[in-house]
């Protein structure tokens, strides 16, 4: 193909931890991305600080704000599925820093294909709660309508949406507009051929898509180590696709690498891949038991690094995180559980029978037609018996 | 009318599809500079331009999943896997994503996907290049599967998969793509999800499609010499199937004979001798009699004739269905 432009980049972002990362082995880099540290200090990166240079305190305290929002409605729809409201959740307790500094970099015409624990993401898209939550209620095949929010119904075939965010990105590319198709996949998923085939194409059509991809290192009982031998950052180089590896607990990191990646995409310089490590705190889904593969202490070690508790250090040190605007902020998120909670269990439980064989094709299919006019009589039938 | 071949009939007929629609682009391996190992894409990238008609990487899930994100994009894409046998890497994107999100997103998300498939044996080729896995989309809700076995029908189904808002496997037959044929911009209008009479008989129904349509109609030819008047329908559509006709013949027949180049566990022609004996129980003379690829791996070229149904295997099935001796029976007047 003519237009096809092959990148041999191979360059890594600079690192705030300076050097050489080249002279290094590559499973050896430690060249991780943090803007705040675990103690809520603010540290200087040459090569990221641009990119949030605009952040104010207030911005700041909006992104504290989503964090404890999206951990509210995460510990909401858990209690859910323990009061038999819900079939299934799948917490994202832990990475509300990956999902809300990379969805918050995000404009309303860019485009989201997620796997099923990005609940945070899709708040920051604009889902509405009852929307969030039909799938893992089984009432709906799937939550919102993709295009009224820009995010793809979350796919639960492990990888297959960084294929579609691919050529979703090429159909941008081709239409000529700047729009940016964000995949967001787990450690786990890299291990699928369809992630690798996404990389191959999107490096290929330089597409501008983004492999963003939270290494919470668990796939459910599986080690991150299973899964990748070095630094899962360290393979999108060899399909010519320049990575950064950022401290997934940093919102503000995040956030910057995001941006870094979104600016790339619109000038045309096509994809880019985001290794944000962070860590799953809960269980794989609610049907999960990590205490039968979690080795003891590491919970502890990763609540220590909690993303939403640094941020809160950040923002008291700066007096902006008051006691009252910590009340509010504690509101807000309960005020949104209360109407999440609501509209939950205003889903229909029972919808009609027949509604089984809707959309199944977008005309007439007369096989389905058929069926659909059989056991219309046969319910009709059932009716008729009891009266 | 213009004389041409089956693959050529795909070829214009592709060449309206991006004409018409700019949103209509092919993706596929060696489609574009050579045209497609069977040159069905044969100009179309000169014609059309590197953003119209795609080389992707060899990846069939690739291909597959690159297709939905266009397809969400508003692109309709048309997907040419290389043989049958190549699908397979493509499988879990086609039936799991293709096929079930329009019905996931309510809706919302239409799929209008045409995958283009070459398959069917009779050609001398390795393996994996010869076999006949239309029962697998068949069987999955979300798909329309169908397959033209003249130039005509390739040229119309081919732009009316296209136009559809539904994914669409082709199936196209291979062996056959030099078969020639008047092809004309104002076909009879058929719909692709209709099968056509091809010869009108009274004692039995054969029923084919793809590259047996033409084995159908000699076999019926030959019958007709020794006075047995065979009804030939083309299915082409193999998901929805439509059964209206197969029933009208069926219950003037009173015998159904069916064939593919597939497996015959689990197949199409198990479905139609189940639908019609449910529908037609008290119109059939003899059971239904299905002629079929045998429910092995597609043979080494060298075994090729022993495996795929031809002429004489039919008119066996015929005389099964008919009550005369066969090879089932032995051919000794005594049997």
């Amino acid at each position: 193909m003519s237009d096809v432009s092959t990148t041999h980049e191979h360059t890594r972002t600079s690192s705030p931890a300076g050097g050489s990362p080249e002279d290094l082995h590559p499973g050896q880099l430690e060249d991780i991305v943090q803007l705040i540290c675990p103690d809520g200090a603010r540290t200087a990166s040459p090569g990221f600080d641009p990119w949030v240079a605009d952040v104010t305190d207030e911005d700041l305290l909006g992104l504290y704000e989503d964090m404890i929002v999206v951990r509210r409605i995460d510990t909401e729809a858990t209690a859910l599925q323990r009061q038999g409201e819900l079939a299934l959740w799948a917490p994202l307790l832990g990475q509300e820093a990956a999902q809300i500094g990379s969805g918050r970099a995000l404009r309303s015409d860019d485009f989201v294909f997620s796997s099923y624990r990005e609940h945070g993401v899709a708040y920051t898209r604009g889902a509405r709660f009852g929307d969030l939550l039909s799938f893992w209620r089984g009432t709906t095949a799937s939550g919102w309508d993709p295009y009224s929010i820009g995010m793809a119904t979350p796919a639960v075939i492990i990888g297959a949406q960084t294929l579609h965010a691919t050529g979703y990105a090429l159909g941008c590319k081709h239409d000529g507009v700047d729009s940016v198709a964000v995949a967001y996949f787990g450690d786990g998923a890299t291990s699928q051929g369809d992630v690798n085939e996404a990389m191959v194409f999107a490096a290929s059509f330089q597409a501008p898509v983004i492999f963003f991809c939270q290494n919470n290192q668990w796939a459910i009982s599986e080690p991150v180590g299973l899964q990748a031998q070095r630094h899962i950052s360290d393979r999108a180089p060899g399909f010519g696709i320049p990575s950064m590896r950022v401290d997934g607990n940093d919102v503000l990191a995040v956030l910057a690498a995001t941006r870094i990646a979104l600016d790339r995409a619109r000038r045309g310089g096509g994809p880019t891949f985001i290794e944000a490590v962070t860590y799953r705190m809960g269980p794989h889904t609610t049907s999960d038991d990590p205490k039968r593969y979690r080795p003891t202490g590491e919970l502890d070690e990763w609540a220590a690094k909690d993303p939403i508790t640094r941020l809160g250090r950040l923002l008291e040190g700066r007096g902006v995180l008051t006691e009252d605007v910590a009340t509010r902020v504690q509101q807000k998120a309960d005020a949104v559980a209360y109407e999440m909670r609501a509209a939950c269990v205003a889903l229909e439980r029972h919808p009609d029978p027949l509604t089984v064989f809707d959309q199944v094709y977008s005309g007439p299919h007369s096989g389905l037609e058929r069926q659909k006019s059989q056991y219309a009589a046969y319910l009709a039938s059932l009716d008729g018996a009891q009266s | 009318m213009t004389e041409m071949t089956l693959g050529a009939a795909l070829n214009s007929g592709l060449r309206r599809a991006l004409a018409d629609d700019d949103k209509v682009v092919l993706l596929g391996e060696d489609i574009g500079k050579l045209g497609g190992v069977f040159r069905v894409t044969d100009k179309l990238q000169e014609e059309f331009g590197p953003r119209r008609v795609i080389d992707t990487p060899l990846a069939e899930a690739g291909i597959i999943g690159t297709a939905v994100g266009l397809a969400y994009r508003g692109y309709r894409p048309v997907c040419e896997i290389q043989f049958d046998g190549f699908i397979y890497p493509g499988f879990d994107q086609i039936v799991a994503q293709v096929a079930k999100l329009h019905y996931r997103t309510r809706g919302a998300v239409k799929m209008p996907i045409t995958i283009r498939v070459p398959f069917g044996g009779g050609i001398g080729a390795v393996e994996h290049h010869s076999e006949s896995p239309e029962a697998y989309f068949a069987h999955t809700a979300g798909l329309r599967v169908i397959s033209c076995s003249n130039p005509q029908d390739a040229h119309s189904m081919i732009r009316e998969a296209i136009a559809c808002d539904d994914p669409v496997l082709f199936f196209e037959p291979k062996r056959r793509y030099w078969l020639k044929g008047e092809v004309s911009d104002d076909a009879d209008g058929l719909p692709m999800g209709n099968a056509r009479v091809l010869t009108e008989g009274s004692d039995v129904t054969l029923v084919a499609y793809g590259p047996l349509v033409p084995t159908a109609l000699d076999a019926a030819a030959a019958a007709a010499e020794d006075g047995t008047s065979i009804e030939v329908i083309d299915l082409r559509s193999l998901s929805p199937i439509d059964f209206a006709p197969i029933e009208a013949s069926v219950r003037k027949t009173g015998r159904l004979v069916i064939t593919h180049e597939a497996a015959q566990s689990g197949g199409i022609g198990a479905e139609l001798a189940a639908a019609i004996t449910e529908r037609c129980f008290f119109w059939l003379e003899a059971a239904p009699a299905r002629v079929t690829g045998f429910d092995t791996p597609y043979p080494p070229a060298a075994l090729e004739d022993a495996f795929l149904p031809d002429l004489d295997r039919l008119l066996d099935a015929v005389d099964r269905v008919m009550g005369r001796r066969n090879s089932l029976t032995g051919w000794k007047a005594s049997a």
